[in-house]
């Protein structure tokens, strides 16, 4: 087989250190995705660093009411802390709907974040992907890509991310916290993946070396109401055909706040930045939300056999918001 | 006087070893010395491989060899050409396997076989169905020996003039059998002596395969498969990994495991092929047919022709005066398709009884009614008179329990919820088989046959009908199943096997009753034992039309914003002889159901048109229902006393509960919502494009 080494670092200068001195090393989190990848021959790591013990599994409040997760914690622990739930239910809804039981008990927060599309094309070595190998074209485009992106797309790259989780951190205004050669530093959720552009191979902003610590969920989106809705092909254990995670807060009968974001549309989880702007300052009416989530719509581009996805993102993101706002109109 | 034990709901005799991990299947059997084998699937649609660079990967740790249409061992000519492993460089589709490579570990196996460099000289291929594919004919037969075409009267002229028509084609996708345990071998020779494990569902004609293959006299081959996880008619006869572990356990000398990885299953093990439906149903005002009109076109691969026999349901079900069905296949450069838990039947039913609920519809009559008015008096196709056939009483029992009578499309918030109905067959198979009884001085029976449980409980329920055909306990009886120098046994498949290996059971049990009764004294130290062949008896023709018949009563819910569907209710009634044990027919029955909601809401695979292979190769992608996708199911069934099946009166059961439940299903989506569709499986996106909502 293809050898490789394994280290377990149990710190996180340690976990870098270890990272660096072995260029081609991966970190390991729960394995959920990496595993299978390497089992495919399209991760072939020379090493793996384990940081899965590492003491990033907790869950703090901060000082200034925020909540940190640390980025081993795992995906069933996180959905059920009492925090998130309380504070930000889209985030535990998304969790618990994403993969299965027995994942999320394994899967991690940062692992989440980091793992790969599934298009079946990435996943085959032995066809071309540019995400996979750059140059070697996209199977997708014109071949199977039902489930694939119509938003921010590039003539390189239709694949979408999978994660449900990092739809519901880029609407709730979390942060990554990243540390690596250059210490540490936080980028927005949102920001945190990448549009495909001319560079698909990569997924993310985080850079050589670095390793995801934790996610940190801001105070001011913490105790609205939020909601997370995936649509899905079987009642569990599938991957969303579009889904939307959204919080709403509403004062005096306008939008003051909005955070909205679509999952399976895009390279990454696809914040709603113009239907927000559309909707804050409004009424919190269903023309004004048909009137935002079409104009965010708009810029979708659709190829043969996905076209369906925009109006089912239309009518999730309708629900969520009608709902959402349900409780400030009475 | 011993109470019968037949029909009880008798525990599975091998339950506690499965569930505590102790039952061994094939791949677990690790003699010593053994290695592993990971094949090469071709990378081109069509082709010829024009060199393999072994090189590299005979340099990897591990590596003792790697096979090719060069070197490995020479095999007789197959009947089966999916058997044809490593024989030339001729690629018939995507998927075929090019080279094996051999190594110490799995591990090593998988990296020597992607260091396998295979060159080929591709040519155009052609993967896609139509309709009105050029390349379609019409066989001579379709799977399992039906006349492919079949008509009586005069069908379109009846139709034509018809005072009420439905004219609809319906669509089912290519579906995998994707048992639980893939498909996986361990073989090991001594000298000119062949041992196999493999996972299948019946070893005799895997011993008859490798024997013919390998050019050994049968008693030189001896095939295990002790515990099956599954199969649903992948496995009902050998598949390339045990040949080629054969194979490679013949050229390292060493025993050799071919455990197939799930991704290579969609191209080498069979598939359901897609089906591409046209029915035409002509009826008189009242509902009664005249005309019945069914068209399949399907596909089959270069090599070899497997026809989905999807019209033969047609032939039996309703009176209809004037009766068309045919088949049409078109070769394409595609896997080729096998068996699949009902083959013909599974997707037959869901054109068939889809387009009966159309006609109701345009009738304005219930469903139900409109069944049970075109109920035969004999079958149609044959003139035979039936040997028992309740299809009526199982739709009213059902439409009883399931409260028919006041079903209503209902509004629930964003939900609509409908019910929909639909009828069940499955032909009566049985094959002849062969038993043996003993009766040992400890005072305990020993029934050995070359049954194979694939996971449904066959140990069991043989040995409840040998108790009762000796007349005592069932603890006292042992049964033995699952190797190819027992007495030789018909295959675990087409829902036949307890019927044979019953029969044969039952008889040899019958005749060591006799024995005994004229036996003084104690028994001999090697006891007393009979032997039964039911040759002649289990396959003679009979003059009776036999098939199982059921309903299917499915209530859905259809949410408007994402446009999933879920089932809420199933439940199925079923006609199917006696039934031989009540708690593992359940389990079939609600299997059954549980596979055929997969069909109706989640299960589908795609033809790739570019690269020429099924996209969906995982479990991740390819949907069988997840838990949270089954409802409550519920079964039930009306006892027959078929006196012209077999010494149990039993029909088989192990596939009618997928037969029609798509139907169900599909109807009880346009009962709530008011369109109505005809592909499957009815994902999301088709159900709201259907309905515009």
């Amino acid at each position: 087989m293809k050898a490789f080494d394994y280290v377990r670092a149990t710190s996180v200068e340690e976990a870098c250190a270890a990272l660096a001195a072995r260029p081609g090393a991966r970190f390991l989190g729960g394995g959920t995705n990496l595993v299978d990848l390497m089992k495919l021959g399209v991760e072939q790591p020379v090493a793996l660093v384990d940081v899965g013990r590492l003491p990033l599994d907790a869950v703090e409040e901060l000082p200034d009411g925020s909540l940190r997760v640390g980025a081993m914690d795992r995906n069933s622990d996180l959905a059920a802390h009492p925090a998130v739930r309380d504070r930000y239910p889209a985030l535990s809804q998304a969790l618990l709907a994403g993969a299965s039981g027995q994942l999320r008990n394994a899967a991690t927060t940062g692992g989440n974040l980091l793992q790969r599309t599934r298009c079946p094309y990435f996943q085959d070595v032995s066809k071309p992907c540019n995400k996979r190998v750059p140059g070697s074209g996209c199977g997708a485009r014109d071949g199977v890509h039902h489930d694939h992106a119509v938003l921010g797309t590039s003539d390189h790259c239709i694949a979408t991310h999978p994660s449900d989780m990092a739809v519901a951190l880029a609407a709730l205004d979390a942060k990554v916290e990243l540390y690596g050669p250059g210490g540490a530093r936080e980028v927005a959720a949102a920001e945190f993946h990448r549009l495909p552009g001319d560079h698909p191979e990569q997924d993310t902003e985080i850079r050589p070396g670095e390793l995801i610590t934790g996610v940190v969920l801001p105070a001011a989106t913490g105790g609205l109401p939020s909601l997370y809705r995936k649509a899905r092909d079987r009642a569990s254990y599938a991957f969303a055909l579009a889904s939307v995670a959204a919080m709403l807060q509403v004062t005096d009968g306008v939008v003051e706040r909005a955070g909205i974001a679509f999952g399976a549309l895009a390279h990454r989880p696809w914040r709603a930045r113009v239907a927000e702007e559309a909707l804050v300052g409004a009424a919190p009416t269903a023309a004004a939300f048909e009137r935002a989530v079409d104009l965010e719509l708009s810029a979708a581009r659709p190829l043969r056999d996905n076209a369906y996805k925009v109006p089912l993102a239309r009518s999730l993101a309708l629900d969520v918001l009608t709902r959402l706002a349900e409780p400030a109109r009475t | 006087m011993v109470s019968t034990v037949v029909g009880a709901p008798v525990e599975r005799r091998e339950g506690l070893e499965k569930v505590t991990g102790s039952a061994r299947y094939a791949a677990e059997h690790a003699p010593p010395r053994r290695v592993w084998a990971w094949p090469v699937p071709a990378t081109v649609a069509r082709g010829t491989v024009t060199a393999v660079d072994t090189a590299a990967a005979m340099e990897q740790p591990g590596v003792l060899t790697v096979l090719t249409h060069r070197n490995a061992p020479r095999l007789a000519e197959p009947d089966d050409a999916t058997l044809a492993v490593l024989q030339n460089p001729r690629v018939p589709h995507r998927g075929w396997f090019v080279a094996l490579v051999v190594a110490e570990t799995l591990e090593d196996a998988r990296a020597g076989a992607a260091a396998v460099q295979v060159s080929y000289e591709p040519e155009e291929h052609d993967v896609s169905l139509t309709m009105t594919h050029p390349g379609a004919y019409v066989p001579e037969e379709a799977n399992g020996g039906y006349p492919a075409a079949t008509e009586q009267g005069d069908p379109e002229r009846a139709f034509a003039s018809s005072a009420v028509q439905v004219d609809a084609d319906y669509r089912v996708p290519p579906l995998h059998n994707h048992p639980m345990e893939p498909h996986a071998s361990t073989a090991q020779w001594d000298g000119d002596r062949l041992l196999v494990h493999t996972s299948s569902q019946g070893s005799t004609a895997v011993q008859t395969v490798l024997a013919g293959l390998f050019r050994l006299p049968e008693d030189g081959v001896t095939v295990v498969a002790e515990h099956v996880g599954g199969g649903f008619g992948s496995k009902g006869t050998p598949r390339p990994d045990v040949v080629l572990a054969a194979m490679a356990a013949r050229q390292t000398g060493r025993p050799v495991t071919l455990a197939l990885p799930r991704r290579h299953m969609p191209a080498v093990v069979g598939h359901r092929a897609p089906t591409l439906h046209r029915v035409r149903l002509g009826a008189e005002p009242d509902g009664r047919l005249t005309s019945l009109i069914h068209e399949v076109t399907t596909h089959t691969s270069r090599i070899k022709e497997f026809t989905e026999q999807a019209a033969v349901p047609a032939r039996t079900m309703y009176a209809a005066a004037h009766l068309r069905t045919v088949h049409r296949v078109a070769p394409l450069d595609v896997p080729s398709p096998s068996w699949m838990r009902a083959p013909g039947e599974a997707p037959g039913m869901y054109a068939l009884e889809s387009a009966m609920d159309e006609l109701a519809c345009a009738l304005g009559m219930d469903p139900v009614e409109l069944r049970i008015v075109n109920e035969p008096e004999t079958e149609p196709h044959s003139g035979k008179p039936f040997s028992s056939r309740h299809l009526v009483e199982c739709l009213r029992e059902g439409a009883r329990r399931f409260d028919w009578a006041h079903r209503a499309p209902r509004t629930a918030g964003p939900l609509r919820i409908g019910t929909g109905v639909a009828a069940a067959m499955y032909p009566v198979l049985v094959q002849p088989s062969t038993a043996s009884a003993g009766a040992c001085p400890d005072g305990t029976f020993l029934v050995r046959i070359n049954a194979t449980d694939i996971g449904t409980g066959s140990r069991t329920v043989l040995a409840q009908i040998a108790a009762d055909a000796l007349g005592v306990p069932l603890e006292r009886v042992r049964t033995e199943v699952g190797r190819s120098d027992l007495p030789s046994a018909s295959l675990a498949g087409g829902s036949s096997g307890t019927a044979s290996w019953g029969w044969a059971v039952h008889e040899a049990c019958t005749r060591l009753t006799a024995r005994l009764a004229t036996h003084t004294g104690p028994l001999p130290p090697d006891g007393l034992d009979a032997h039964a062949d039911t040759a002649g008896q289990a396959d003679a023709d009979s003059p009776w039309a036999r098939h199982a018949f059921g309903a299917h009563f499915a209530e859905v819910a259809v949410d408007t914003v994402t446009g999933e569907v879920r089932a809420r209710r199933l439940l199925g009634v079923f006609a199917a002889g006696h039934i031989l044990n009540a708690r593992t027919a359940r389990s079939q029955f609600v299997g059954g159901m549980t596979m055929g909601l997969g069909m109706a809401l989640t299960e589908g695979s795609t033809m790739d048109a570019a690269f020429g292979d099924f996209t969906q190769s995982d479990l991740a992608s390819y949907h069988v229902p997840a838990h949270a996708d089954v409802p409550d199911i519920e079964v039930h069934w009306i006892d027959e006393d078929d006196p012209h099946l077999n010494p149990m009166g039993s029909k088989g059961i192990g596939e009618i509960g997928i037969v029609g439940t798509a139907a169900a299903i599909g109807n009880a989506v346009h009962h709530a919502t008011g369109t109505r569709y005809r592909e499957l499986p009815l994902t999301p996106d088709r159900v709201r494009r259907g309905a515009g909502f």
